[in-house]
């Protein structure tokens, strides 16, 4: 999507979140700000900052410590005219009100044939990379890729982040909207001050290539781009998926079908990640245009360890790069 | 003083106007309800017993599945929900005929949910304010509290009124809703359908609170435990804790003592942990029977009207069976097409390989 804007600020991806947030409770009413310690203190990563301040205790609630609480009732908010955005503090927290959204929010659209639906987002920081604590690291988007009626976005980058958002807090159906919290502060890029939209659902060809197709998204990006400098010999075509649910197929074939080779990077356990969606949907529309096996690099099937060695688990350049070299010389 | 405090469950106290012969034990607090109402509690409680029998005949011979009965049940719900406005909600479990009946739900939306056809719960008619169903235990507690929520920040009047059972008051969501709605005074009445089993697991296996009703005050609220067999009482309960909503005086927990004269579902054999005995004692608490005592000693009702009454209920539950069983299965597009706004491509391709194995 092209802009027409004079107006652009370098921002991270903390400051792309909270401009996203501010421009829409500025536009609809109806959007309320809900989670532990959203107000007063402006979340954990500063992502609600000055949104009290601004639209009050009414729009932005500090609710008790209680994922299904914030959840159940972001459901009730929502099937009676409001958009709630609710943010679990850590996505290893959020699992407390995963029975809300998988019994309730992701079927009140087909339990009512439409009557009532929950247009609500939740947001959640996910992944590893920070130095944190236990639970604190986890990349699970694949438990919520999986129920029928999300929608299941990744950002990557802070432009990408407030388009998404924005576009989020529009959709009719419940999204969630997973940020990767080492990103929050990691770049500063150019966002645009005025409000634009990223339709969820549509990938990014960040680099066009010929040889290989790239697939990543989320903090991932960042780790795939220093693999790419070090293979300047191989012509890459780097694809950000952005959501994860509904995947963007169509840029994935089409991409597959030029290149004839793929490698898949995400930092989720490998076993049923997004990795695995993606081979089969190559296998079945694809199958004949490849030149070798498409290859994944991924976290592992164990749990994300402590600082001391997540960084031995999560994938990094040098994997990458080896993948890459394996596709091409197949 | 309020109704909650004259009845404070910490002094083990229970509200009651009428004893189980129907007799009235509490003159001070007998609702001057008009003739029209006190008989409307009878055809309502007359008619959910018979739909509910209806029911348990269809499933026994297969023309229904599973479903949870509400036999006994009605006190607890007919005189509270028969006090709501259209512009009200009702949040309700799985348990709850007769609060969706008085509600305005046709029957045979009823009917045909456990008949296994969505459309029972998709077609709730559009001018009621019903929740569909919920069979996660104790899950819409929340949805409650954020439907009232919703209506508070709307500036409205408007009161949720939302059921579950004792066994609902374990899960977590009962306390993260109870909690929330203490914090943030939203207009609900929380109404606990304690009819002392959760399948098999009696009631004090289940806390070890004395009452349910006490529960609410850790959550700043008032509680009060009522003889939910008992019309009158439950009409009072429920008028008051309506009432302190409507006013913006936050939610009120609702303990409705009463029992269950079915098995928990059709799949379910209650003999196993219940004794005959106990059975035989509550069936002589049974509110029909002790509403009509209470009719008869008032002469409010009259045989002639116990008779045409029964008519109208043989004939509006053959009409509701009639109307369910001729409605068509959804759509093999229904199925696809709610499960977001805007039908994805994965997911039409998907419908259009189910079409060419059922085509229409």
């Amino acid at each position: 999507m092209t802009l027409q804007s004079d107006l652009m600020t370098k921002m991270n991806m903390a400051e792309a979140l909270n401009l996203a947030l501010k421009q829409e409770m500025q536009r609809d009413k109806t959007v309320l700000v809900l989670g532990e310690d959203v107000g007063v203190d402006g979340g954990v990563f500063r992502i609600t900052d000055g949104l009290l301040e601004k639209f009050g205790e009414n729009r932005v609630i500090d609710t008790p410590l209680a994922e299904s609480g914030i959840v159940g009732t972001s459901i009730g908010l929502s099937m009676n005219g409001f958009k709630p955005v609710a943010e679990i503090q850590f996505s290893g927290f959020s699992y407390l009100g995963f029975d809300q959204l998988a019994e309730h929010a992701s079927r009140m659209r087909n339990r009512s044939k439409g009557r009532f639906s929950c247009p609500m987002v939740v947001r959640m920081p996910y992944g590893g990379g920070v130095r944190a604590l236990e639970h604190h690291s986890e990349s699970y988007e694949t438990i919520y890729a999986h129920p029928p009626g999300f929608k299941v976005v990744i950002p990557s980058r802070p432009y990408d982040a407030k388009g998404l958002l924005i576009s989020a807090i529009r959709d009719p159906d419940p999204v969630i909207f997973m940020e990767p919290k080492r990103v929050y502060r990691m770049i500063k890029e150019e966002v645009p001050e005025e409000e634009y939209t990223i339709p969820l659902g549509q990938a990014n060809v960040v680099q066009e290539g010929s040889d290989v197709t790239l697939i990543t998204y989320g903090s991932m990006l960042h780790t795939c781009l220093p693999a790419m400098e070090q293979l300047s010999n191989v012509s890459i075509e780097l694809i950000d998926l952005r959501t994860v649910k509904p995947l963007d197929s169509a840029t994935v074939i089409e991409s597959v079908k030029k290149t004839g080779r793929c490698v898949i990077v995400h930092e989720a356990p490998r076993t049923c990640g997004i990795a695995a969606e993606l081979i089969a949907r190559i296998n079945e529309k694809a199958f004949f245009n490849l030149n070798a096996p498409v290859e994944r690099v991924t976290g592992y099937d164990t749990i994300i360890p402590l600082m001391q060695r997540e960084q031995e688990y999560l994938p990094q350049p040098a994997k990458i790069v080896d993948a890459i070299n394996r596709t091409m010389q197949y | 003083m309020t109704l909650a405090t004259d009845f404070d469950p910490m002094k083990g106290k229970m509200l009651q106007i009428l004893d189980k012969t129907g007799k009235v034990i509490n003159k001070k607090l007998e609702p001057k309800l008009s003739k029209q109402d006190l008989l409307k509690i009878y055809k309502l409680m007359a008619l959910a017993r018979r739909a509910d029998d209806k029911r348990l005949k269809m499933q026994r011979t297969g023309r229904m599945g599973t479903f949870a009965e509400s036999k006994g049940q009605e006190a607890a719900q007919v005189p509270v929900v028969m006090q709501l406005t259209k512009k009200d909600w009702l949040v309700p479990s799985f348990r709850e005929l007769p609060a969706q009946i008085t509600f305005g739900l046709p029957i045979e939306n009823d009917y045909l949910y456990y008949m296994g056809n969505e459309k029972g719960m998709q077609q709730i008619p559009k001018d009621l304010n019903m929740a569909p169903i919920s069979v996660p235990v104790g899950t819409q507690t929340l949805h409650a509290v954020g439907i009232a929520w919703a209506e508070k920040l709307k500036k409205t009047k408007n009161v949720t009124v939302c059921y579950f059972g004792d066994g609902g008051t374990s899960e977590g969501d009962f306390h993260e809703a109870m909690n929330f709605a203490g914090v943030f005074k939203t207009p609900v009445v929380f109404i606990c359908q304690n009819n002392q089993y959760a399948i098999s697991v009696p009631r004090e296996k289940q806390t070890a609170s004395k009452t349910i009703a006490q529960k609410a005050i850790g959550y700043g609220m008032e509680g009060i435990q009522v003889d939910g067999n008992d019309p009158l009482a439950m009409y009072v309960a429920g008028k008051y804790a309506i009432e302190k909503a409507r006013k913006g005086g936050g939610s009120t927990l609702i303990e409705a003592y009463t029992y269950r004269l079915a098995n928990h579902t059709t799949a379910d054999d209650a003999t196993k942990y219940r004794t005959e005995k106990e059975v035989k004692e509550w069936e002589k608490k049974d509110p029909i029977l002790r509403w009509t005592t209470y009719l008869k000693a008032k002469k409010a009702i009259t045989d002639k009207f116990i008779k045409e009454t029964d008519e109208w209920v043989e004939q509006e539950v053959a009409r509701a069976t009639k109307a369910a069983e001729e409605t068509p299965k959804i759509s093999i597009d229904d199925i696809f097409d709610y499960t977001y706004e805007t039908t994805p491509q994965y997911l039409e391709e998907q419908k259009q390989e189910v079409k060419k194995y059922y085509p229409e």
